[in-house]
């Protein structure tokens, strides 16, 4: 901790110093240092059929930064989402992440890229965890070529091979069953990886739920089902909707964690424990309580079923980037000026993104009818009556 | 039927167009009895109908994702205040739980009205409509079912919206009727209007046997008409002939309608005089109406926003065929969707607009398949 000895009896010197140390920050190599830390997780795990992991968790300043700058990215990605949809130019359904930032970082630092994530359709930040890049997102939010679905997917479908990142899917609940073939692909390749399987606390109440955590279980599959409790199914508090709230314990047979989905050093604890479990005993619930400032979709305000002081309150209390920017100011990584600067930096880079990402042709139409079936294997006959059907303006 | 009440006005409403437009002449050609109408749009009349239905009926449930609140679409506002929470009450996000809850609520001898949020998200809840609800009172010889034996017996009926709006991409846009066309036991039916959606929907939830109830989203708020205030019921497999003409027949429902009404107009332009029916009821269809359309005309075109292959438009077709073989001057065409997924970007070239539907030069040159006006994709 020799960096943070020298900052503190920096801060004990005069005010003359203080511009010299200023400078001094500005050119230490902050993002670098890979001392140990430890930190406390903000509340202690709570667990199902299975011993819970240490509240304190290793971490180095430079993961703490990175931390730090890839969730305002993510932030100011959603925000920027926002904007563009609004002004017409991100068309299909949007799902913002905007304050469940911590399970994407948390997860990613506590796993490799050789592992499988699969989510819903808030899956944004998943997908830039993943190593996706804001120009990929934007182009295609808004269906162009440069989007990592080449335009044909839009918010909902993000995918990113390379990384294990199987992506995005529309329909409530329906990736859980397919995270557990995934994990039965890992477990029969003996890679020793494992798959999360994302999904919220409104699929949680789904029947595809429990048939793939039989499954799973039946087979010891190295499946991590990770249930980003947000609170709200769509617009249904889950006390409505779900007859017990405690999703860790919802799989009975399954060993559960209970984490607070906020805090993204919790979050990579729990991620780290949950694999080394699932490598030797099969599949673990994993219950991120997180929350999302925005509505559950673009026409939904987010304000009908919860109150303004409620999210507010969460903002000013729980905000997974705020514990963060006070870890580090409290262990004097960096000033409270570098952070914002680290913010202006991100928000430039969002911005260029999204010019970029405006130049981006949209797909030939031609794509409309590729990706439907495989060329050959008989698909020429459907191909052909497609263009017999459209034909007269592929003559024109 | 003949309930005081629950009046048939659907012999009434054979005027002109009723489809995205107010209708006046229609509610002054009621046969009395029946209040003034109040401009609405398709989900105000939807929400009337709801309240009706819940108020007639003490056993009436309205439920689904939610609806508690008044549902994403606005449908089910003010009916948990009014009726209850114990008889309008949100469910939480499971397709097949909903309907199978359904089903058993309706055995019970109670009208189930449940609600799927998106026709998109129906298919979790497919088997139990499929293989439940459809074949209960079949395969239990009339001893249970999810109806009853008569209208005044309680029934299930399952609202989802359905079709494009624009920008839905693929879960938000989704056309399934066909695959519940497949199923004998269950009724399909699409309103075309505010007015119709009313009218068809309490004959669905009054209705003894499962009924699938798919409302155009795209009109929710985009149709508005007169729509009376009391409650009134139309007939179910009966269609209605829309727009008078002699030289093809247009079939279709739900959205769709208003596209081809614009075709029509269109090719008035071009002297060609075009027939326009709303199926209404998907299955069991109203074959009688359309073949002695297609016996005056002797030409034939099917539209809808699913995809062509395997839609209803096929089942149309066929049917037609062996009814009129010899009637037909022209191959029977259809407009529809493209056997692609329903795609974001691309939607507008997916859709079957008013420019393909014209098929305008197929009606002058009968053997030629059809037509597509191709401005639709060169802009």
């Amino acid at each position: 901790m020799a960096l943070s000895k020298l900052s503190s009896s920096s801060s004990l010197s005069t005010n003359i110093l203080k511009p010299l140390t200023n400078s001094f920050f500005l050119h230490r190599p902050i993002s670098t240092d890979t001392t140990p830390l430890t930190i406390e997780t903000s509340v202690p795990f709570t667990s199902h059929q299975c011993e819970a992991p240490s509240r304190s968790v290793e971490t180095t300043p430079k993961e703490l930064l990175s931390f730090f700058r890839q969730m305002a990215t993510m932030r100011r990605m959603e925000i920027a989402a926002d904007s563009l949809y609004k002004a017409k130019l991100v068309r299909g359904f949007c799902h913002l992440y905007d304050g469940q930032e911590a399970v994407a970082i948390g997860m990613e630092a506590g796993i490799t890229k050789k592992d499988s994530i699969i989510t819903a359709y808030r899956d944004h930040c998943t997908f830039l965890g993943r190593g996706g890049t804001l120009l990929e997102v934007f182009s295609e939010l808004m269906g162009r070529k440069d989007g990592c679905s080449h335009g044909k997917g839009g918010s909902m479908h993000f995918y990113k091979k390379d990384s294990g990142f199987y992506g995005g899917h529309g329909i409530v609940g329906a990736q859980i069953p397919l995270g557990c073939g995934l994990a039965f692909a890992q477990k029969y390749s003996k890679d020793e990886t494992v798959t999360f399987a994302l999904y919220g606390d409104g699929a949680a109440n789904q029947g595809q739920l429990f048939e793939a955590l039989n499954i799973a279980a039946l087979w010891d599959l190295p499946a991590i089902l990770v249930c980003e409790n947000n609170h709200y199914g769509m617009g249904t508090a889950e006390w409505r909707a779900a007859k017990s709230p405690s999703y860790y314990k919802r799989g009975d047979y399954v060993p559960g964690l209970k984490v607070d989905g906020m805090d993204a050093l919790a979050v990579k604890q729990a991620c780290k424990f949950a694999k080394e479990h699932a490598l030797k005993n099969g599949p673990m619930i994993l219950e991120m309580d997180t929350y999302r400032y925005h509505g559950h979709s673009m026409s939904d305000p987010g304000s009908t079923y919860r109150t303004r002081d409620e999210i507010s309150g969460v903002r000013q209390e729980r905000d997974p980037i705020e514990r963060i920017r006070k870890l580090i100011l409290a262990h004097d990584l960096a000033t409270e000026k570098e952070l914002k600067d680290i913010e202006k930096e991100v928000r430039k880079e969002v911005d260029d993104a999204i010019a970029k990402a405006k130049e981006s042709p949209m797909p030939e139409p031609s794509e409309l009818f590729t990706n439907v079936y495989v060329k050959g294997y008989g698909v020429e006959v459907i191909v052909n009556t497609l263009y017999q059907y459209i034909g007269f303006f592929f003559a024109s | 039927m003949a309930s005081g009440l629950r009046r048939f006005v659907g012999s009434l409403s054979r005027r002109n167009l009723s489809t995205a437009c107010a209708n006046k002449q229609l509610i002054q050609q009621h046969d009395g009895g029946v209040g003034s109408g109040k401009s609405l749009n398709l989900y105000s009349a939807i929400n009337q109908a709801l309240h009706i239905a819940l108020e007639t009926d003490p056993r009436a449930y309205v439920f689904g994702e939610d609806v508690g609140f008044g549902g994403v679409f606005r449908c089910t506002t003010g009916l948990a205040d009014r009726f209850g929470k114990s008889r309008v009450f949100n469910t939480p996000l499971c397709e097949q739980g909903i309907v199978g809850f359904a089903i058993g609520l309706a055995a019970m001898g109670n009208r189930a009205i449940a609600e799927i949020q998106f026709a998109d998200y129906i298919f979790p809840a497919f088997d139990q409509i499929v293989n439940e609800a459809a074949k209960f009172r079949y395969r239990s010889g009339n001893q249970f079912n999810c109806g009853g034996p008569s209208c005044d017996s309680p029934g299930l009926t399952v609202r989802a919206p359905y079709g494009a709006v624009g920008h839905g991409g693929h879960y938000h846009s989704q056309s399934p009727e066909a695959f519940f066309c497949h199923v004998p036991g269950l009724k399909v039916v699409i309103p075309r209007s505010p007015q119709q959606a009313k009218g068809l929907l309490l004959s669905c939830i009054r209705d003894p046997n499962p009924v699938v109830f798919f409302e155009p989203k795209w009109l929710y708020r985009f149709s508005v008409e007169e729509v009376p205030e009391d409650d009134y019921m139309l007939p179910l497999s009966e269609a209605e002939v829309i727009r008078e003409g002699s030289d093809i027949t247009l079939v279709g429902w739900g959205a769709q309608l208003s596209i081809m009404e614009q075709a029509c107009l269109d090719a008035e332009k071009e002297g060609i005089s075009c027939e326009l029916i709303d199926l209404k009821t998907l299955i069991p269809w109203d074959k009688e109406t359309v073949e002695a359309s297609v016996r005056k005309t002797g030409r034939l075109l099917i539209s809808h926003e699913a995809p062509v292959t395997g839609g209803f438009g096929a089942e149309i077709s066929a049917s037609i065929l062996e009814r009129c073989f010899l009637r037909l001057e022209a191959p029977v065409a259809r407009v529809c969707g493209l056997d692609t997924p329903f795609p974001l970007v691309f939607e507008p070239f997916y859709m079957p607009t008013k420019n393909k539907a014209s098929c305008l030069e197929s009606f002058k040159v009968p053997t030629q398949h059809c037509c597509m006006n191709l401005t639709a994709h060169g802009s």
